[in-house]
């Protein structure tokens, strides 16, 4: 007899492995991607005593002269620490200019020893006398901040506190993330019409042409995204077989080939394909256990094949069609190599500007901020379905 | 043509329902699952497929519904062949084997769809669906799921929905399987009385021969596809023309013998040590082999001398009292399993096992059918 505390015990250790692993691999990271895109203390910890002398200043106007004497101390102090290009380029998100205004003024700061500073400041950069700089260090001086997200969709916090949208030229995150709904929502629907009658093939095959045909299903399924992707592009570009075969059957003109990949029509047929088996595995799994009689009930009760579909059939299914479409447009709304291999520059996804911002601009705040709308998207999306459909009928093959 | 163009017109007067005519069908293009099919069935006959499986009476049902075609031969319902008339045009309300009551819809929707597809307003469709759930005794379940009711409810609800748009030909294939065996006795009396109620002809697929006996009007008893006889339950059991029909109705001692002589419609089988006289059923010869069978409650043991034409020696071998009658195993004419049932009225005499007694049966309770060595 094992006393039950031990016993429970055991069955901790047992799955502690995967706890562990789920917490470091997942947990964590979704965690710090989550507060980097609220906390962002590089300013902060940089330029402590400027923004504590900022804190009297009532944002009309300049600051007092001992703001300016800090700055000019807490500038040089970073350059020496060699975090003044982390700070410059934090305060130049905000306003754009003042990345050289920072390094600048370090620079020649070494130079000044005593006030006045205003005066001194000025004269490297007139931009110090500027309150729009001011009001760009108080605004990236805050540890916690929603500025990243603001950013995200296209708003900003004005010098007086109030929020309003980007001027125009310079929305780009809405209609971005509007275009990756648009998207998903049409490979999701591309994946149900093309999925739907194969699964429908296979589940009501005999088993063993069913078993080839859900081969087929797979094989592409185990080959490297990569491979498929680029097979694509081969396919699809201006010289590739599809335009040839066109060509030559004459249904357009030599000069007039279509442009069918580096752009949005190459990132719908490419996904679409891709996320095909995610669709057809679900549908799959529901309409096998959908016996043949209810189909045939529905005829001897004198119903067409139509009425015998949608009246008996489609409904069962729905499960299935849930499970797929929601999977698919999960995995779609957060696509990245796709995209990025056959989207050119018109066929780019939110998740291809994550990863810009994450590899490119080094604005991690921002891509985490990005990230971070995505992962509500899909679980509001999921709770929805949970409402409409409840989330225990879900069946993922 | 002429005749399919007549027979609508010959049907008007005539109280034919159903008729097969020489139906083959075979799914592979060489084995035959059912052949040269032959049935007559009146209007509001009951008629019931009897057969172990493989027999072919589901794939018979299946092509009267309409969800197979026969490979020969010619279905007609009302005198019309229906050779070319989808399920849905047939008019035949059918009751499957698992009920097939659509899962996602409730008992009301379920029995208002083949109303909703023929067009029936809602007024029309609601009054149906309530005198329907009245007839099989479910009123006040329109809003449950079938998940939500018990075996025999969805059996019942099954019922309904084949009966509710008021078909002229309800078939049914082995609609009891699933239920237990309290159950199943009081869902065939329910068919039957609902059977009576309506005056609906019925086509019943089973492989339960009691079912069928309770239920039926005729029995037609299908062996790998080929009908063994077709005949009321009483002759069925009474009048057996085949060997295969007196293995599987009811209980039948079997003796396997060779004809000896031939004298009209009597003749003498030699099986074991014994000669035994019996009607001769097959159309046999001296020398061919038949099957003899005799039904266990037609025998006496220790009879008086002379009563009964035919009397053979038994050794008692087991003794069983089974209420309404004494179950008596003996040997007898070389088999060690001849039973002899004798009622609970008449008393057994005393006789214990080992006893050597005699045993007797008339000759018209002795049938010689064909010879069928192997029971399969």
């Amino acid at each position: 007899m094992i006393a039950p505390g031990r016993e429970r015990f055991r069955a901790l250790a047992l799955v502690l492995p995967l706890l562990v692993f789920i917490l470091i691999t997942f947990i964590a990271p979704l965690a710090t991607m989550l507060v980097r895109s609220v906390h962002d203390p590089v300013v902060a910890d940089a330029l402590p005593a400027t923004l504590a002398s900022l804190d009297g200043w009532d944002g009309e106007g300049l600051p007092d002269e001992a703001a300016y004497e800090a700055i000019a101390r807490e500038l040089v102090q970073a350059r020496e620490d060699r975090t003044l290009g982390q700070v410059a380029g934090r305060v130049n998100r905000v306003q754009s200019g003042l990345r050289s205004v920072f390094t600048r003024s370090a620079r020649s700061l070494r130079d000044v020893t005593e006030g006045p500073w205003r005066d001194a400041l000025e004269e490297i950069d007139e931009a110090w006398a500027d309150p729009a700089t001011w009001h760009a260090i108080r605004a990236t001086g805050q540890r916690f901040t929603g500025r990243h997200y603001l950013n995200a969709v296209d708003m900003q916090r004005l010098p007086d506190g109030s929020v309003a949208r980007q001027p125009e030229e310079r929305r780009i995150y809405l209609p971005l993330l509007w275009r990756t709904l648009v998207v998903s929502a049409v490979i999701t629907l591309l994946c149900l019409l093309l999925g739907y009658p194969v699964a429908h093939l296979i589940a009501h095959a005999p088993e063993r042409r069913a078993n080839l045909l859900l081969a087929l299903v797979l094989v592409p399924f185990w080959t490297s995204l990569l491979v498929r992707t680029t097979a694509w592009i081969v396919l699809l570009q201006t010289q590739g077989v599809v335009n040839d075969l066109l060509v030559s059957i004459g249904l357009v003109g030599d000069d007039g080939r279509l442009a069918m990949i580096y752009n949005m029509t190459g990132t719908i047929i490419a996904m679409t394909h891709v996320l095909l088996p995610f669709m057809v595995l679900p549908l799959y799994s529901v309409m096998r256990a959908i016996p043949g009689q209810y189909m045939n009930a529905a005829a001897s009760l004198g119903a067409r094949p139509a009425q015998a579909f949608l009246r008996v059939y489609w409904p069962q299914t729905l499960p299935g069609v849930g499970a797929g479409s929601l999977l698919v447009f999960i995995l779609a709304i957060g696509y990245y190599i796709t995209p990025a291999l056959v989207g050119g520059s018109s066929g780019q996804l939110i998740s291809n500007m994550v990863a810009y911002h994450m590899q490119t601009s080094l604005n991690w705040g921002l891509a985490a901020a990005l990230g971070g709308i995505l992962l509500a998207g899909v679980l509001a999306l999921y709770l929805l379905y949970d409402r409409l459909v409840g989330i225990e009928r879900l069946s993922l093959g | 043509m002429t005749a399919a163009e007549a027979g609508p017109v010959a049907a008007a007067e005539s109280d034919v329902r159903v008729e097969f005519e020489g139906v083959d069908k075979s799914y592979d293009g060489r084995t035959l699952v059912v052949e040269d099919f032959n049935l007559t069935i009146r209007k509001g006959e009951f008629v019931t497929l009897l057969g172990p499986s493989g027999s072919g009476k589901t794939t018979i049902l299946m092509m009267l519904a309409g969800f197979q075609s026969p490979t020969a031969g010619t279905i007609r319902i009302d005198g019309r062949s229906v050779e070319e008339l989808p399920p849905r045009k047939r008019g035949i309300g059918m009751v499957f084997q698992n009920y097939a009551l659509f899962p996602h819809m409730t008992v009301g929707r379920n029995l208002a769809f083949p109303l909703e597809v023929r067009g029936l307003n809602a007024e029309e469709r609601q009054e149906r669906v309530e005198r329907a759930l009245q007839l099989v005794r479910l009123e006040g379940l329109e809003d449950r799921r079938p998940g939500q009711l018990s075996g025999g409810q969805q059996q019942r609800v099954a019922i309904a929905r084949a009966l509710v748009f008021e078909p002229d030909l309800v078939l049914m294939d082995e609609p009891l399987g699933a239920l237990d065996r309290s159950l199943r006795e009081e869902m065939q009396y329910e068919i039957r009385r609902i059977h009576r109620e309506l005056a609906v002809t019925v086509v019943y697929v089973t492989h339960d021969q009691q079912e069928a006996m309770v239920m039926s009007d005729r029995i037609a008893v299908l062996k790998k596809g080929v009908v063994e006889q077709i005949a009321p339950p009483e002759a069925l059991y009474e009048e057996p023309e085949r060997a295969f029909v007196a293995r599987f109705i009811g209980e039948n001692n079997r003796l396997h013998g060779r004809v000896v002589t031939v004298d009209g419609d009597l003749c003498e089988v030699e099986t074991g040590r014994e000669r035994i006289r019996a009607l001769r059923i097959a159309d046999c010869e001296p020398g061919d082999q038949v099957t003899l069978s005799i039904r266990p409650e037609r025998i006496a043991v220790n009879p008086e001398p002379g009563v009964y034409g035919n009397q053979v020696g038994a050794t008692i071998r087991d003794l069983a009292f089974l209420g309404d009658h004494l179950r008596v195993r003996m040997d007898a004419c070389g088999r060690e399993d001849f039973i002899a049932k004798i009622p609970n009225i008449v008393g057994h005499g005393g006789i214990l096992v080992g006893d050597t007694v005699r045993v007797g049966w008339t000759v018209t309770d002795c049938r010689a059918l064909n010879h069928e060595e192997k029971e399969d």
